[in-house]
């Protein structure tokens, strides 16, 4: 039988050879050797961490008492691995772009830099991971009393153990966790015992399952023999229970600090995970190959009433196979140990960058002109922190007794961290995800945790057994464990099913009904949409940082050398070697995410934030951002609009300039017409007068008819300058009218009679005298010249042999029409609608006016407030005259 | 030797003065009083000389004249041309379309007449 102080020794041994691999490795990785270092296998093992103790143990406990759902637990990882790694993928690219330290660092990250986020999550975090710890350091003190038990000396004092135990592990964490700043480094020394240490509990298993299997039970088919006869096979398997569990696993594997730590922080190169992939699985699969195994072949051979969670090492000891007992015992140790030691840096990191470090630079007046080195403030920061972490989970340890089953622990901290996963893969997928979102879904689901599986779990003194029967108050819809009158499921599954739906629903909805801040909207494009841009866009705005302000401040978190280092490539990069680089927002970018890999996101931001002078981007800033948008919005509309206006002004230009050419072009026309109309008659005038002054010998009837042109044309201009004046007294509304009253009759007769008077034409007027006693009150000789006008064209074009004129009056509708039809030719239609203009003579005959007649006659209707018209298909040519009557207009 | 000369011109008065005075000069004159047909009367006519007035019924002297001098005989015929309109664009129109002489109305009667002996003289001569 071993004694106990071999087994110390052993341990002494194993943990020197740790602390030699550790050393050793970060050796090399500091002078850039051992590229095996960095090798897919050792990030493969290091994600074994994920087996610890309670797996090593507990994993046979757990078959032992409730069958194979033990395998739930490997099941949910191995699913997140093979189906979900572009996920993870996705989660290591922003982790890696953003230098996030940790978990809580990633969620702040994400929701703006939210300090509040972060502390939630390290809340949740070190309340999770306490127990976690505590239950690896009863592993290792059962595993302990194991071998003390047997050991006569009676040296072995538990609680002395513990402590050793749990000190030994602290100045690990801090001696290989807490070397560089830089959390987002990489502990190659730390990974690289963690991957030995996976080894060792792989081997250590395989190697008691093979001695069970080949050893004990003689062979493979006895075994399944064995296993057919034992309990375990035939226990039933809750289906609610086992996805529950599988869920709760795959969704751990994922938010677990530790887990973060060595799959995001810690990893070295994306591609690994195509590995990791298959080979973490694999790696599962054999650990758990032989735990049914072990487990009957325990429950078969020892004595009713020896702890399950024992049996990988009290089997082995029971066939007197003392060293394989030793393996075993060195396998849960490594188990338990890396564990601890991953969980501490991670929690320690969370802890001293999003509670310790915020709360030391508040106390501070100003970051920048801080004195002291900020590189040891955080150093020992985290060094404190380490040692809290593992004295939390030592007391917790003491407090709790270490009575409840192992793997029970395991799964309330799994459900705890699992709270954590609404806000992470939301954020990771979602843009509309809020920090609002995040904090609401978080807390409910923290709350619920804590109600319906935390308080419960930890018995009477906590939580007493009537609120858990009755609820609180005896409100029964309260029931930690049938919340909403959900009975009748198993604790652990209700706590699931409720704390993560409520909490999903509430971030959702949370996240839908507030409204992201600008950092929030930056980070959460950078996280959702990390694989489109591998460079963030600056979320500072241009600023009046100095930039030995920024230096002082570098170089107290990175270390003089490297901040130097990284001041100057920044200053080369802007092609001003030699001299400060300029505060760009792309340098501050890169310097906060610089110094974020060693104080986390949100102190990073808030130490550049109080240089550069709080101009990150703030709402306001965005306000005015959009208020000057907007104002160029207006500006532009307002351009547009003057545009518009310029446009049409511009057309009513050249529309009115069209008019003017047109009236210039008109007024030419009119001009050529009225320089032709004077001067024709005027060149028979002087032709003829020339012609009887120098013409000898002119015979007196010559003499006559030549007097007579010169009479006529003489006349001729007369007409033509008297209709010149009227038209142009007419268009300028000068003319005075001279109203009288009179019946149409009386002016149609003067008409006629003026117009036939001397003339000798065969035109015929037809009239209905009776129709024409209508009343008229107007200009009476204005009318008049209109019939005149009427009737002497009739006169003159009427082309009929025998020429008739019909003038027709009616009193239609309060108007007086008279209408001149004539038996002519009429007028052809494509001349119709230009007769009333001026010298629109229509036909040849010159004896007539000057073309002037109807516009006249059009200008005085105008005038008089009626109008004339020429009627198309009357056969001749017929006008319409119509003229307001007066009667009407007083019976009005 | 019978000199002919076409006169296209809508006022009877005018053409009646004109008439006169070149009769008396030894022409022959036709007329013809409106633009419409007036290229095929010219072409027809074979006139030595040929007055057009400006304004006419149906078609204007512009285009009689544009015409009259897309047929290949009809590039030296002489062709004077009256106008009452008296505007400066007009003229140049006209010498654009091709006129030997260009003259406002009123005119005098000698004015004409020593129009027509030139534009028949260089005629002959060339």
């Amino acid at each position: 039988m071993a004694t106990l102080n071999v087994l110390i020794l052993v341990c002494l041994g194993y943990v020197v050879l740790l602390f030699g691999v550790a050393f050793a490795a970060d050796r090399m990785a500091a002078a850039g050797r051992g590229k095996w270092l960095r090798s897919p296998l050792i990030y493969t093992l290091s994600l074994s961490i994920y087996c610890t103790a309670w797996t090593f143990y507990g994993a046979v406990g757990n078959a032992a008492r409730s069958g194979l759902e033990f395998v739930t637990i490997y099941l949910g990882p191995t699913l997140v691995m093979i189906s979900w790694w572009w996920g993870l993928r996705k989660l290591v690219r922003v982790g890696r772009s953003q230098r996030v330290t940790s978990v809580a660092d990633l969620i702040s990250s994400r929701y703006g830099k939210s300090n509040t986020l972060a502390i939630c999550v390290t809340i949740l975090a070190v309340l999770g991971g306490t127990p976690y710890i505590a239950l690896q350091l009863q592993s290792i003190t059962l595993s302990f009393s194991i071998f003390a038990e047997a050991d006569p000396s009676g040296l072995y004092r538990e609680g002395a153990s513990v402590f050793w135990v749990a000190a030994g592990l602290a100045v690990f964490a801090i001696l290989f966790g807490t070397r560089n700043l830089d959390a987002n480094e990489r502990h190659h020394g730390v990974v690289t015992a963690i991957a030995l240490e996976s080894v060792v509990k792989l081997f250590a298993l395989l190697a008691v399952g093979i001695f069970v299997v080949w050893g004990v039970a003689g062979g493979v088919t006895p075994m399944m023999e064995r296993i057919d006869a034992s309990e375990i096979g035939r226990w039933n398997v809750d289906t609610g229970r086992w996805m529950a569990i599988t869920f709760l696993s795959a969704a751990a594997f994922v938010c677990l600090p530790r887990m973060f730590q060595v799959m995001v922080v810690e990893n070295d190169d994306e591609s690994h995970l195509r590995t990791a992939a298959w080979a973490f699985p694999l790696y599962l699969l054999l650990m758990s190959l032989f735990v049914v195994p072990i487990a009957v072949v325990g429950l078969d051979l020892l004595p009713a009433g020896s702890n399950p969670d024992l049996f990988v090492l009290t089997v082995p000891l029971s066939q007197g196979n003392d060293w394989l007992a030793m393996l075993s015992f060195i396998g849960g140790f490594s188990s338990a140990t890396s564990m601890v030691i991953v969980t501490a840096m991670a929690l320690s990191t969370m802890v001293s960058n999003h509670v310790v470090m915020p709360i030391w630079l508040n106390t501070r007046e100003n970051a920048s002109s801080m004195s002291g080195d900020v590189r040891n403030v955080v150093l020992m920061a985290r060094r404190v922190s380490i040692a809290a972490i593992m004295a939390l989970g030592f007391f917790y340890y003491r407090m709790s007794g270490g009575g409840a089953a192992l793997a029970s622990i395991g799964l309330v901290a799994f459900a705890g961290v699992s709270q954590i996963l609404p806000a992470l893969v939301g954020g990771l997928f979602w843009r509309g995800a809020t920090r609002t979102g995040a904090l609401v879904g978080l807390s409910v689901g923290f709350f619920l945790w804590i109600y319906t599986l935390l308080l419960p779990g930890m018995g009477g003194n906590v939580m007493s057994a009537s609120v858990i029967e009755n609820g609180p108050f005896g409100l029964g819809w309260l029931r930690p464990q049938a919340l909403f009158g959900l009975d009748g499921l198993d604790p652990m599954t209700h706590t699931v099913l409720w704390s993560l739906s409520l909490n999903t629903l509430a971030f959702c909805l949370a996240s839908l009904l507030s409204f992201p801040s600008p950092l929030e909207r930056l980070q959460g494009a950078q996280f959702v949409n990390v694989f489109d841009h591998s460079v963030a866009p600056g979320g500072w705005t241009g600023s009046v940082a100095q930039s030995e302000d920024l230096m002082i401040m570098t170089q107290r978190i990175l270390g003089a050398g490297p901040a130097q280092d990284f001041f100057q490539a920044e200053a080369e990069k802007q092609g001003v070697r030699g001299r400060w680089p300029e505060p760009t927002p792309g340098f501050l970018e890169r310097l906060e995410r610089e110094l974020s890999g060693s104080v986390g996101a949100a102190t990073a931001h808030a130490m550049i934030g109080q240089i550069v002078g709080g101009s990150s981007v703030s709402v306001e800033d965005l306000l005015a951002v959009a208020d000057e948008s907007a104002q160029l919005l207006e500006y532009s509309s307002q351009l547009e609009a003057k545009s518009a206006e310029l446009s049409r002004t511009a057309r009513k230009l050249r529309e009115a300039n069209e008019k003017l050419t047109q009236i210039s072009r008109q007024k030419d026309a009119f001009l050529g017409q009225v320089s032709h109309e004077l001067r024709t008659p005027m060149t028979s005038i002087r032709a003829f007068s020339e012609i009887m002054r120098d013409t000898d010998g002119l015979s007196a009837e010559e003499s006559r008819r030549y007097a007579t042109i010169i009479h006529d044309e003489a006349l001729r201009l007369t007409r033509l300058l008297d209709d010149l004046l009227d038209l142009s007294v007419l268009e300028n509304g000068q003319v005075s009218l001279n109203m009288g009253d009179a019946s149409l009759r009386t002016v149609l007769d003067r008409a006629v009679s003026t117009t036939m008077a001397g003339a000798d034409s065969p035109l015929t007027i037809l009239r209905n005298l009776s129709a024409e006693r209508i009343a008229l009150h107007s200009d009476l000789d204005r009318l008049g010249q209109v019939f005149i006008n009427l009737i002497s064209n009739a006169q003159k074009y009427c082309d009929a042999p025998e020429p008739v004129l019909t003038i027709s009056a009616h009193d239609v509708g309060g108007q007086a029409v008279i209408d001149f039809v004539d038996n002519g030719s009429g007028i052809p239609p494509d001349a119709q609608s230009m007769v009333f203009e001026k010298f629109a003579r229509v036909g040849f005959d010159k004896a007539g006016g000057a073309g002037l007649g109807l516009a006249i006659c059009r200008e005085i209707m105008h005038r008089l407030g009626g109008e004339i018209t020429y009627l198309p298909g009357q056969g001749g040519a017929a006008f319409r005259v119509s003229l307001p009557l007066p009667h009407r207009q007083a019976a009005q | 030797m019978s000199r002919k000369v076409l006169l296209i011109e809508d006022e009877p008065n005018i053409t009646e003065a004109i008439r006169f005075l070149l009769t008396r000069e030894g022409w022959q004159v036709e007329t013809h009083a409106e633009g419409e047909n007036a290229v095929q009367t010219i072409l027809s006519a074979q006139p030595d000389l040929v007055i057009l007035d400006v304004m006419l019924p149906g078609k204007s002297g512009m285009d009689v004249l544009r015409e009259l001098r897309e047929h290949e005989e009809m590039r030296a015929l002489p062709v004077l041309m009256l106008t009452a309109r008296g505007q400066s664009r007009d003229r140049e129109m006209a010498e654009k379309a091709g006129v030997s002489r260009f003259m406002t109305k009123p005119f005098s009667n000698t004015e004409v007449l020593t129009a027509v002996r030139d534009l028949h003289a260089q005629a002959s001569q060339s």
